[in-house]
């Protein structure tokens, strides 16, 4: 589904991604984890196709096609979903509003006819019963005055309607308590299906004992130095970052 | 005429401005200037009433004396009064018969704005009733109305029918003494509308006017006068657009509101002037005086108003809350790109008792543009107990653009409480890219964030008239973000 192959990626001159390899297939969980700064956002946000950065060497191919080249927009209406790690405020868009716009857009782009108001409603309640949110939600603006849980439930939220083939979830986890974290973690599993895979992109090894990846990956200065199992996450716990630093080969 | 009807197609399809277009009827034309003599013919052109000559010649001698007002943050070439042509009627009837003869990409627009068919007509120059240039036709409306004894006529029709009721109100509220432009326009006014709703009536129909400027070198000058008497309801709808012109067109209006006791007045307005080219070349010159007067006890007037056309903009709706417990409230959004100006706010001068007023404004900056809000508010010292409470909002797009706010507050007593919010934002690239990432275009991005931004303000126009200003935000600032 997604081949990335010797991306080297750069903001303002200064490389962050430093030849990075990846393969997602359909149907997997990936796990990158990583100490601040190692690239993990970076690393999203160049799949997302965010035009602040800079892609300066390598290949990025999603379902055959040559990623680089489409506009983030048109990766969207693709199927690729990011989940944020800091989810903007905007003020004045219902989220109702604001969903049915993207969905709409996506069908758009599909060849679909965009879904009625009627239509769309009981999407949207389908989905808030799957992923447990509170109906009120949708009538408010888009995470204006949310608190940091409410944030990252309506990321997944909108990525249960948008119903994403890949989606990349950065630091979801981060600032949530216990059961903001379950929310998350049992939509993300609910969601999982056979011909779609999620990427979850996390610091800690906690978000990883509700969503089991069948990867995990450590990134580190802009290079994945070591793969494995959901082993890996649990050894990184308990031995730090530090170990994989001394594990890593010379000159990273 | 067929090279004619070309070169009209060639200007509607090969401008920027959708909605430039041009109307081509032969027209009964003052010759350009300005003396006793044009006053004079336009008069007699109308048939009017002696008192209403008299009025126009007072005025005209007046503005004699008067100079351009030179306050407002806006620039613009010095404009030659004697060049401009102040009157301008249709001999014949609309060039169209049905809307299948209008051009379809036209009609195109008028669909991507969603507007109504019979608007769409009356836009297209088919057949119906609306401003056309001066003259103003009749109404469709006018029997539902007649029936209620609401009067919803031109200007000139309720010159000759009711000269009473105009020579009563005309005036009352902005006097030609006002404001050069208020000179102006009293002096050279060619028609309008005028509404009168009687005591205890609500109107059954929102009373709406397109008004169009049509012939070259026009000057326009609308009148408007609402009278809604005791306990009576109107809203009142004006939308605008105007056709591809080269040299700045003036348009100075006047629009006159009485609400007397326990009266409510809703006014609104979608303004979508031609505002020039991105290099700020032609467009319209908008200098209007627009004020109410809440005249009796409990009375209300609002104002709300969605600002997306010329090339310079100078318009201060105003309030006068005279009566005791009377409420005014003003609404606005105020888009300027590429190089428009727009110097707009509003006055709210509380007199009576418990008087009480808002002020939301908006102001949506992109490009080189100016946007500047200039806002009064005043309690007299025995306006007892007066609120007010003013919030304005500025919105940048891009960083060549400005944002200004001139509020003055002027408060005569100490019980009053006036209160003072404003914000400037911009656009992030944040929520650009958010928007981006859920599958939503650049275009589609802008539109939603500043709809969401005016979404306060839109919500307080009718249901119509709000889908087509929201539609008109997003195409006004089409191309305004890389």
């Amino acid at each position: 589904m997604l081949s990335i192959k010797n991306l080297s990626a750069s903001i303002n001159g200064k490389t962050i991604i430093k030849g990075l390899n990846l393969e997602v297939k359909e149907g997997e969980v990936h796990a990158i984890m990583g100490p601040n700064g190692s690239g993990k956002s970076t690393l999203a946000s160049v799949i997302a196709g965010r035009e602040t950065f800079d892609v300066d060497e390598g290949t990025v191919t999603y379902m055959g096609k040559d990623l680089l080249e489409l506009p983030a927009e048109t990766r969207a209406r693709e199927g690729i979903f990011l989940g944020f790690q800091y989810p903007v405020e905007i003020p004045g868009v219902s989220i109702a509003n604001f969903m049915r716009t993207a969905i709409n857009e996506k069908r758009k782009y599909l060849g679909l006819d965009p879904l009625t108001g009627a239509e769309f409603l009981r999407l949207m309640e389908e989905k808030k019963k799957m992923v447990d949110i509170q109906s009120k939600l949708t009538n408010r603006s888009v995470n204006e005055g949310f608190s940091g849980g409410e944030k990252k439930k309506n990321e997944i939220f909108q990525m249960a309607l948008l119903e994403p083939r890949l989606a990349i979830l950065d630091e979801t986890d981060s600032g949530l308590d216990i059961d903001a974290l379950k929310v998350v973690a049992n939509g993300v599993n609910k969601l999982r299906r056979p011909d779609n895979a999620t990427v979850v992109i996390t610091h800690y090894q906690r978000l990883l004992d509700y969503i089991t990846p069948d990867f995990v990956h450590v990134l580190y200065d802009g290079r994945i130095i070591k793969s494995g199992d959901k082993n890996l996450a649990l050894e990184l716990e308990e031995k730090g970052y530090e170990w994989v630093k001394k594990e890593a080969p010379a000159g990273v | 005429m067929k090279n004619d009807s070309d070169k009209i197609l060639q200007e509607v399809t090969g401008s920027d401005y959708k909605y430039g277009f041009y109307t081509d009827i032969e027209m009964d034309q003052a010759p350009p200037g300005l003396t006793e003599d044009t006053i004079r013919f336009i008069s007699a052109k109308k048939n009017e009433p002696e008192f209403m000559l008299e009025f126009r010649l007072k005025a005209f001698r007046h503005w004699q004396t008067l100079k351009e007002p030179e306050w407002a943050h806006v620039e613009y070439p010095p404009i030659n009064y004697q060049d401009l042509i102040y009157y301008s009627a249709p001999r014949k009837r609309p060039k169209y018969d049905s809307l299948e003869e209008v051009d379809p990409e036209l009609l195109e627009t008028f669909e991507k704005l969603g507007i109504p068919l019979d608007e769409q007509k009356s836009l297209a120059g088919v057949a119906v009733d609306a401003v056309m240039d001066s003259v103003s036709v009749g109404s469709t409306f006018k029997k539902t109305l007649g029936e209620h004894g609401v009067i919803f006529c031109s200007f000139s029709e309720a010159l000759q029918k009711h000269p009473e009721l105009i020579k009563k109100h005309m005036g009352s509220v902005v006097p030609y003494t006002d404001n050069f432009f208020a000179a102006l326009n009293s002096a050279v006014f060619s028609d309008g509308s005028f509404a009168y709703i009687p005591k205890g009536v609500r109107c059954p129909l929102e009373l709406s006017t397109y008004f169009r400027i049509n012939a070259a070198n026009t000057g326009q000058f609308e009148r408007t006068l609402i009278v809604a008497e005791e306990g009576s309801y109107v809203s009142y709808m004006e939308g605008c657009t105007a056709p591809i012109r080269d040299e700045h067109q003036l348009h100075a209006a006047i629009v006159e509101i009485i609400a007397h006791k326990d009266a409510e007045v809703k006014y609104s307005t979608v303004q979508n002037w031609w505002p020039g080219d991105k290099e700020g070349k032609g467009g319209v010159y908008n200098f209007v005086t627009k004020r109410g007067i809440c005249e009796g006890e409990h009375s209300k007037i609002s104002w709300t108003q969605v600002e997306t056309g010329s090339a310079v903009t100078w318009k201060y709706p105003s309030l006068i809350l005279r009566g005791d417990n009377s409420t005014g409230e003003f609404y606005s959004v105020a888009v300027t790109n590429n190089k428009q100006q727009a110097d707009t706010g509003t006055k709210m001068i509380h007199l009576g008792k418990n008087t009480r007023s808002t002020i939301i404004s908006k102001g949506i900056s992109a490009g080189r543009s100016n946007n500047s809000y200039r806002g009064l508010v005043k309690t007299s010292k025995k306006a007892e107990n007066a609120r007010n409470f003013s919030q304005c909002d500025s919105l940048l797009l891009g960083d060549q653009c400005g944002a200004h706010t001139f509020p003055y507050l002027d408060v005569g007593n100490r019980s009053s409480i006036v209160e003072h919010e404003a914000t400037t934002s911009k656009i992030s690239e944040d929520q650009l890219f958010y928007c981006l990432q859920r599958g939503i275009d650049m275009e589609g991005a802008i539109g939603l964030i500043v709809n969401g931004y005016a979404k306060e303000v839109l919500s307080k126009l009718p249901m119509e008239f709000a889908v087509e200003a929201q539609k008109l935000l997003s195409i006004s600032l089409e191309g305004s973000v890389g």
